[in-house]
C-alpha cells in the first residue's frame, strides 16, 4: 500500500487511508469544518493519484470506523458476498472505475460484483469521478423495488409528495394531497413530516391517509415521517401503517443520536410486515444526507462522502423501498453552495445505486445558502437523466413547515415530458383512470384538486 | 469570377443588411409590419403609475386555476393551509405571477441573511456594537464555533462598557436575519422595558449591546463575561419564504460557556405574522420576572412551574 504520490516534482504524503479518502474528496465546506479537507487544489489531486492505486482489499483492511467499535461496519462487512469480494479484492479503485464505465459492462455484470463492494470501496470510486462518470454509472443501474407498486423501472420517474403543514391541519395536509396527486405527484410516497411527533398523531394521519387512498383506490404508499419508535407504537396500536421511516447515519454513534439501532430497524421491518398495510418486500424508508454524522459529532475523522455511502451499506440491510438523501437541507456549514449540492446529489444517488439501493433525492436548499430555484432545476435535471427513482413534490416547492425549498409538483411533470418518462406502472393507470394523465401527458384537469371534492 | 467591383458591391449591401433592419424586412416583412405599427400606435412615454407589489398579494385567497371542478369547495380547503396551491401551470410549468412570487420571497429571505442591521439603526438604538470572530457573513454562515466567540479586543470593549453586575442583560444579534432585528427591535425594546416596569424591573437602554455575527450560543460568553442575573437575546432567525422577518427571543439565567441548550428559554417566530413584537415584549418581561424569582431558566424553569 503507498500512501506518497508526487506531483509537479513534489511529495505528497498521507496519514492513513481514511486521511487519503477525505482529501481527494471534491470541495466541501463540512470537510472543512471537520478540518479533514485537502490544504490545496494539487493535494486534492495528489490524493486521487493515491486513492486511485489503492486496492479493494486495502479499502475493505481499513474501514472508516473499526469493525469492534461500530455496529454499521460489521453490518457492511458481514453482508459482503465473500465469493464475489475475492473475485475483485486485487484491483485498484482505478481498476473498479474503469470497469463500471466500460460499454462492455452491464448492470447485470455490476450487480454480480457489487455484492462483494463494501461502502468505503464504493465511496473511493465516486471520488475517482466526475459529474459526467457519475451520470453515466448510475445510468446503467437499475434497481426496483416492490411496496405496493414497484418503483426504479425503466422509463420511469417517481416523486414522494410532500404535503407539509406548518400545524398538522388535516385539512390543510389534504388540499396539498389532492393537488399534487393531480399533477402526478406521490406516486413513491404521499409522506408527511409531522410537527407533532405523538403516536396520536401519527395514528390519526395515517387512517386519513388510508381512507383516502382507500376511497380514490391510488396505488401508493403512505407514510408519516415520525421517529421509527413512535411509527410501531402506531402500528402496534393498529395504525394503517404505509412505508416505515427513519433517518440514518453511517456509524452506530449517529444512529445513537437519532434514537435507534439495527435492531430496532430490524424490529420495525418486521412489524411492517406483519401488520402494516403494505405488501412488500420492501417496506422502509430512509433519509441520509451528506454531513449529519459531522453536526452529531459521530464521524470519527472521516469525511462526510464516505460516512454517506456507509449509510448505504447500514440500509441495504434491511432492503427498503426507498431511500432519500436530502442533500441541501443541512446547511452552508456542510455543503457551501449550489456547485457543492450538485455534486453531492450527484455522488449520493451514484453510490447509492452501486449499493442496490432504491435512490432518490430531495434536490433542496435553505435561504442560508447560495443557492436558489435554478440551481434545483439543473440538479433535477441532470438526476432525471441519470435515472434517478425519485424526487420530492411539494406545492411550487416551498416547504412551508421545514422552511427550505426544494422541487414542486411541477417539475415531477416536466421531467416526464422532457425525458419522456413516467409514473410507476399502476399509477401511470389510475391517473389515466382519473383523467389527469393521456399517454403521458398531463391534461386540462391537472392541477385541480377539486376533483377530489366532487364525490 | 466575382470581380473586385461585384466583391465590393456585395460587402457593402451585406453590411448595409446588417445593419439597417429596413433592407431585411423581405422574409419578415408580413409579421413585422403590423408589430411596428402598434408599437407606433402605443408608445408612450413612461409614467408615473406603478404596478402592483405582487407581495402584497395573500397567497391563501390567490387562486388561478381557470375551471376548477369545484371553485368554493377548493378556496375553502386552500386558506386552510399557507402552501402554494390553486396556482396553476402553464405547460406543465409555473404561471409568471406566481414564480416571480416565489422569487421575491426568496430574494427578501436572502437578503435578509447575507444583509447587514443598519448602523444607522444601531447609533438610533444607542447600542454598544461588538463582532464575533466571524470576519464576513460567509465565514459567518460556514463557521458556527467562530458565531459564539470574540476576541479580546470585543471582549474588552465588553468589559468596559458594561458596568457592574447587571441584573438583565439585553443583546440584539443579526444572527441568520438582518431583516428581523430591523422590523421589530423599535417596538420590542419598549415593550420589554414597559412589561418590566410592571413587575418593578428595568435594564440599561444605554447598555444594550449589539453583536454582529452572532450565534446563539455568543449570549453565554457575554453572560460570562458581565456576571449579569439574565441575558435577554434577540436574535433573526434563518428565514423562510413565509417571512424573512421573524425574530427569536432567547432567555437565560446566570448563561455560561458549555451549558446544556436545555437551560434556554426561546420564544420564536417573532414578527407581524406570528407573535408581534409587542406582544412579546410583554411576554418576555413576563419571564424574565419568573426567572429572577426561580433562578431557573430552560427546562429547570417549566419543571418549577
Amino acid at each position: 500500500m503507498i500512501l506518497k504520490a508526487k506531483l509537479f516534482g513534489k511529495v505528497y504524503s498521507f496519514q492513513s487511508v481514511m486521511d487519503v479518502m477525505a482529501k481527494a474528496n471534491e470541495e466541501k465546506s463540512g470537510d472543512r469544518l471537520a478540518g479533514i479537507i485537502a490544504t490545496s487544489s494539487e493535494e486534492r489531486v495528489a490524493a486521487k493519484v493515491v486513492l486511485a492505486q489503492l486496492t479493494l482489499e486495502d479499502l475493505y483492511n481499513h474501514p472508516a470506523v473499526p469493525y469492534e467499535e461500530d455496529e454499521v461496519t460489521r453490518i457492511i462487512i458481514d453482508d459482503i458476498n465473500q465469493r464475489a469480494y475475492n473475485k475483485i479484492k486485487h484491483w485498484t479503485v482505478e481498476e473498479l472505475r474503469e470497469w463500471l464505465l466500460a460499454t462492455t459492462t452491464t448492470d447485470y455484470d455490476i450487480k454480480q460484483i457489487a455484492r462483494g463492494l463494501t461502502s468505503e470501496m464504493i465511496a473511493a470510486v465516486a471520488k475517482l469521478m466526475s459529474n459526467l462518470d457519475l451520470i453515466y454509472g448510475a445510468k446503467k443501474l437499475l434497481v426496483t423495488k416492490t411496496a405496493n407498486t414497484t418503483i426504479g423501472e425503466v422509463g420511469r420517474f417517481s416523486s414522494r409528495l410532500q404535503p407539509n403543514h406548518p400545524t398538522d391541519d388535516i385539512d390543510g395536509i389534504m388540499a396539498s394531497v389532492m393537488e399534487g396527486l393531480s399533477y402526478g405527484s406521490g406516486d413513491a410516497l404521499i409522506g408527511l413530516n409531522p410537527v407533532d411527533d405523538s403516536t396520536e398523531s401519527v395514528k390519526r394521519i395515517l387512517t386519513k391517509f388510508e381512507e383516502f387512498r382507500n376511497e380514490w383506490e391510488i396505488p401508493t404508499q403512505t407514510c408519516v415521517l415520525a421517529h421509527v419508535k413512535t411509527q410501531m407504537e402506531a402500528m402496534r396500536q393498529g395504525a394503517p401503517t404505509g412505508l416505515v421511516f427513519q433517518s440514518i447515519a453511517g456509524s452506530e454513534k449517529g444512529n445513537t443520536a437519532f434514537g435507534f439501532n439495527a435492531t430496532d430497524i430490524a424490529e420495525a421491518k418486521h412489524l411492517a410486515l406483519q401488520q402494516g398495510q403494505v405488501v412488500g418486500p420492501n417496506v422502509m424508508y430512509f433519509e441520509t444526507g451528506q454531513g449529519s454524522e459531522l453536526s452529531s459529532d459521530a464521524h470519527y475523522g472521516v469525511d462526510q462522502v464516505t460516512m454517506e455511502a456507509r449509510c448505504y451499506g447500514f440500509a441495504k440491510r434491511f432492503d427498503p423501498f426507498m431511500v432519500n438523501t436530502v442533500v441541501g437541507f443541512i446547511g452552508p456549514e456542510y455543503l457551501y453552495d449550489s456547485k457543492q449540492v450538485t455534486r453531492a446529489g450527484l455522488e449520493d444517488h451514484f453510490m447509492g445505486k452501486l449499493s442496490g439501493i432504491s435512490m432518490g433525492c430531495d434536490i433542496c436548499y435553505t435561504n442560508h445558502m447560495k443557492a436558489d430555484q435554478n440551481d434545483a432545476e439543473n440538479l433535477l435535471t441532470l438526476l432525471g437523466t441519470a435515472g434517478v427513482n425519485f424526487v420530492m413534490g411539494i406545492p411550487h416547492g416551498d416547504d412551508v413547515m421545514l422552511n427550505y425549498q426544494t422541487t414542486g409538483y411541477h417539475e415531477t411533470a416536466t421531467i416526464r415530458e422532457i425525458l419522456n418518462k413516467r409514473p410507476t406502472r399502476e399509477f401511470e393507470q389510475w391517473m389515466e383512470k382519473m383523467g389527469f394523465m393521456h399517454e403521458g401527458k398531463l391534461t386540462s384537469l391537472a392541477g385541480d384538486a377539486s376533483v377530489f371534492l366532487k364525490k | 469570377m466575382v470581380d473586385k467591383q461585384e466583391m465590393k458591391a456585395m460587402i457593402v449591401s451585406i453590411l448595409e443588411e446588417m445593419t439597417d433592419p429596413s433592407s431585411t424586412e423581405s422574409a419578415t416583412k408580413v409579421v413585422e409590419k403590423p408589430i411596428n405599427k402598434q408599437e407606433e400606435a402605443t408608445v408612450k412615454e413612461a409614467t408615473e403609475e406603478v404596478l402592483e407589489d405582487i407581495t402584497q398579494i395573500d397567497i391563501r385567497k390567490q387562486f388561478l386555476v381557470p375551471h376548477p371542478a369545484d371553485r368554493e369547495g377548493y378556496l375553502k380547503m386552500k386558506a386552510k393551509t399557507p402552501a402554494r396551491l390553486g396556482l396553476w401551470r402553464s405547460g406543465p410549468r409555473y404561471k409568471t405571477q406566481s414564480m416571480l412570487r416565489f422569487r421575491a420571497d426568496h430574494a427578501a429571505a436572502q437578503d435578509a441573511v447575507f444583509s447587514y442591521v443598519s448602523k444607522d439603526l444601531i447609533e438610533e438604538m444607542d447600542f454598544i456594537e461588538v463582532a464575533t470572530k466571524c470576519k464576513d457573513k460567509d465565514e459567518y454562515v460556514t463557521r458556527p464555533d467562530l458565531g459564539r466567540q470574540f476576541d479580546d479586543e470585543n471582549i474588552a470593549t465588553i468589559q468596559q462598557q458594561i458596568k457592574g453586575t447587571p441584573q438583565i442583560q439585553v443583546i440584539v444579534g443579526d444572527g441568520l436575519s438582518s431583516a428581523a432585528i430591523e422590523a421589530n427591535i423599535k417596538e420590542i425594546l419598549p415593550s420589554i422595558k414597559q412589561g418590566l416596569k410592571m413587575f418593578d424591573l428595568d435594564y440599561d437602554e444605554k447598555a444594550v449591546l449589539f453583536i454582529k455575527h452572532a450565534r446563539v450560543p455568543a449570549m453565554d460568553k457575554i453572560g460570562e463575561l458581565t456576571k449579569a442575573e439574565i441575558v435577554c437575546y434577540l436574535i433573526g432567525e434563518r428565514p423562510g419564504l413565509v417571512t424573512a422577518e421573524s425574530m427569536s427571543a432567547y432567555l437565560a439565567y446566570r448563561p455560561i460557556v458549555g451549558m446544556p441548550e436545555a437551560r434556554r428559554t426561546v420564544i420564536s417566530n417573532i414578527h407581524s405574522g406570528g407573535t408581534p413584537a409587542v406582544e412579546a415584549g410583554a411576554y418576555i418581561a413576563e419571564l424574565v420576572s419568573k426567572m429572577l424569582q426561580h433562578k431557573k431558566s430552560g427546562i429547570d424553569l417549566k419543571e418549577v412551574e
